[in-house]
């Protein structure tokens, strides 16, 4: 009986962690911009985030950045460097930091912010050229955060 | 043998004329072989973050620069001809056309080149639809034109045309000062939820690609400017709504205070590059 009450006290904790999901406002950024705690407690799904990342409306992170694992994907940008890599250069909390908010790292980058929702110059209502209305929502989800992180860990080879 | 290298000859020149239009990024603008544009020149001195100046033209893929090339093939010059028509139409209360005050198009060769450009009676700085509709209320008694619609636009057109090779020169000091650092300062202001500037694109990365769009410098000396997207015509502030639209953000109005001093600021950047109205582009 006390085994059993135990396990359910563990399975409710695990319950909590995973709805646990830091708002933008929340995020604790590092002294260089990495970002160690998940942000949504939930591990990254790298297929998920392999769509994200190809995906206009989503990450569309191919508009700016060549990634060759993505070449079947067409069109590949060149404002931001090569991803090819950048799983082995950066760490994931690194990572994390970048895509949350690449101007902690690198001051002044063109990168946009995909988890940041306050601090903006005539913020609009998605795409229509209108005023927003109310609070503004991440460009991506915390868990979406996630799964690009968990894409980009895959990528550990140049 | 005589046959052969007529035959030869032929084919040679036709492989010249095919090599033509095959322009790329270095490729030079002459219209209908004889009015020279300036597509590439240095940068005004009053642009710190350039060294030199380019058109759009020069970005676009081979096909669309051909376009350009020859005025049967520029869907732009339809609407040039219809605004001829309008040039010549009275129209309002004062028994006025465009011909009336100024005879021919012609007549207004250079207006294109110095606009947005500061009006002493008016007191105001004013685009080309400005002053087009500044003649239309004051000289016709005539009903003003929508902004950037079509009427307006090809007149715009028209009187690009016949500025066509003539070096824009927009003033930036005296009394257009005050338009000109307005201008300035919002090309350089980041906006939107992905927070970009003007400057963001078309000055750090003019040439690169941003998924299938080679960015050019966002230089307007081409507008209006024939859209093969939309297969019309597009004025330069409805083009600056849609970037700014693009950033997420809450877009000016066009013929707002912002938008006529960002006008004559763009236009500023491309000081020395000629006047190219109607342009294609994709």
């Amino acid at each position: 009986m006390k085994q059993m009450f135990l396990t359910a006290a563990v399975l409710a904790c695990a319950t909590v962690a995973k709805a646990e999901v830091v708002a933008p406002g929340d995020v604790q950024f590092g002294e260089y911009g990495a970002i160690e705690a998940s942000l949504s407690g939930v591990p990254g799904n790298a297929d998920s985030g392999l769509e994200i990342m190809v995906t206009r409306g989503k990450g569309n992170c191919i508009a700016c950045h060549a990634v060759s694992a993505l070449e079947d994907y067409p069109f590949h940008g060149e404002v931001g460097p090569s991803l090819d890599g950048v799983g082995a250069r950066w760490s994931e909390a690194e990572l994390r930091g970048l895509v949350a908010n690449a101007k902690m790292t690198f001051d002044g980058t063109v990168m946009p912010a995909f988890y940041q929702t306050t601090g903006f110059n005539r913020p609009g209502n998605a795409f229509t050229g209108k005023a927003a209305e109310g609070e503004l929502d991440p460009l991506l989800t915390a868990q979406e955060i996630e799964d690009v992180v968990a894409y980009l860990m895959t990528l550990n080879e140049y | 043998m005589k046959k052969f290298l007529k035959a030869s000859a032929l084919a040679a020149s036709v492989f010249a004329i095919a090599s033509a239009a095959q322009a790329d990024e270095e490729a030079d603008l002459v219209v209908n072989g004889e009015i020279e544009i300036t597509v590439r020149t240095s940068a005004p001195e009053h642009v710190d973050g350039l060294r030199d100046i380019y058109s759009g033209w020069v970005f676009r893929s081979d096909e669309t620069q051909a376009m350009q090339m020859d005025d049967f093939d520029n869907p732009g010059m339809i609407f040039v001809e219809e605004a001829i028509e309008a040039f010549n139409t009275v129209e309002g209360s004062e028994g006025n056309s465009c011909a009336s005050c100024h005879d021919t198009p012609e007549n207004l060769a250079g207006a294109r080149a110095t606009h947005p450009k500061w009006n002493d009676n008016a007191e105001e700085i004013r685009t080309l639809g400005m002053q087009i509709n500044g003649c239309r209320t004051e000289q016709m008694g005539a009903e003003p034109w929508a902004a950037d619609k079509g009427d307006m636009l090809a007149m715009e057109a028209l009187l690009a045309s016949v500025s066509r090779g003539m070096p824009v020169n927009v003033q930036i000091d005296g009394p257009a000062e005050a338009a000109y650092e307005l201008g300035r300062e919002l090309y350089y202001t980041r906006t939107g939820q992905l927070d970009l500037s003007c400057a963001s694109c078309h000055e750090q990365n003019y040439g690169n690609y941003i998924r299938a769009d080679h960015l050019s410098q966002g230089q307007i000396n081409g507008f209006p400017t024939y859209r093969l997207k939309n297969a019309k015509l597009n004025g330069v502030q409805s083009r600056f709504r849609g970037c700014v639209r693009d950033t997420r953000a809450e877009t000016y109005a066009v013929n707002s205070p912002e938008f006529i001093a960002l006008e004559l600021y763009v236009a500023s950047r491309g000081n020395g590059l000629s006047v190219e109205g109607p342009s294609v582009r994709n």
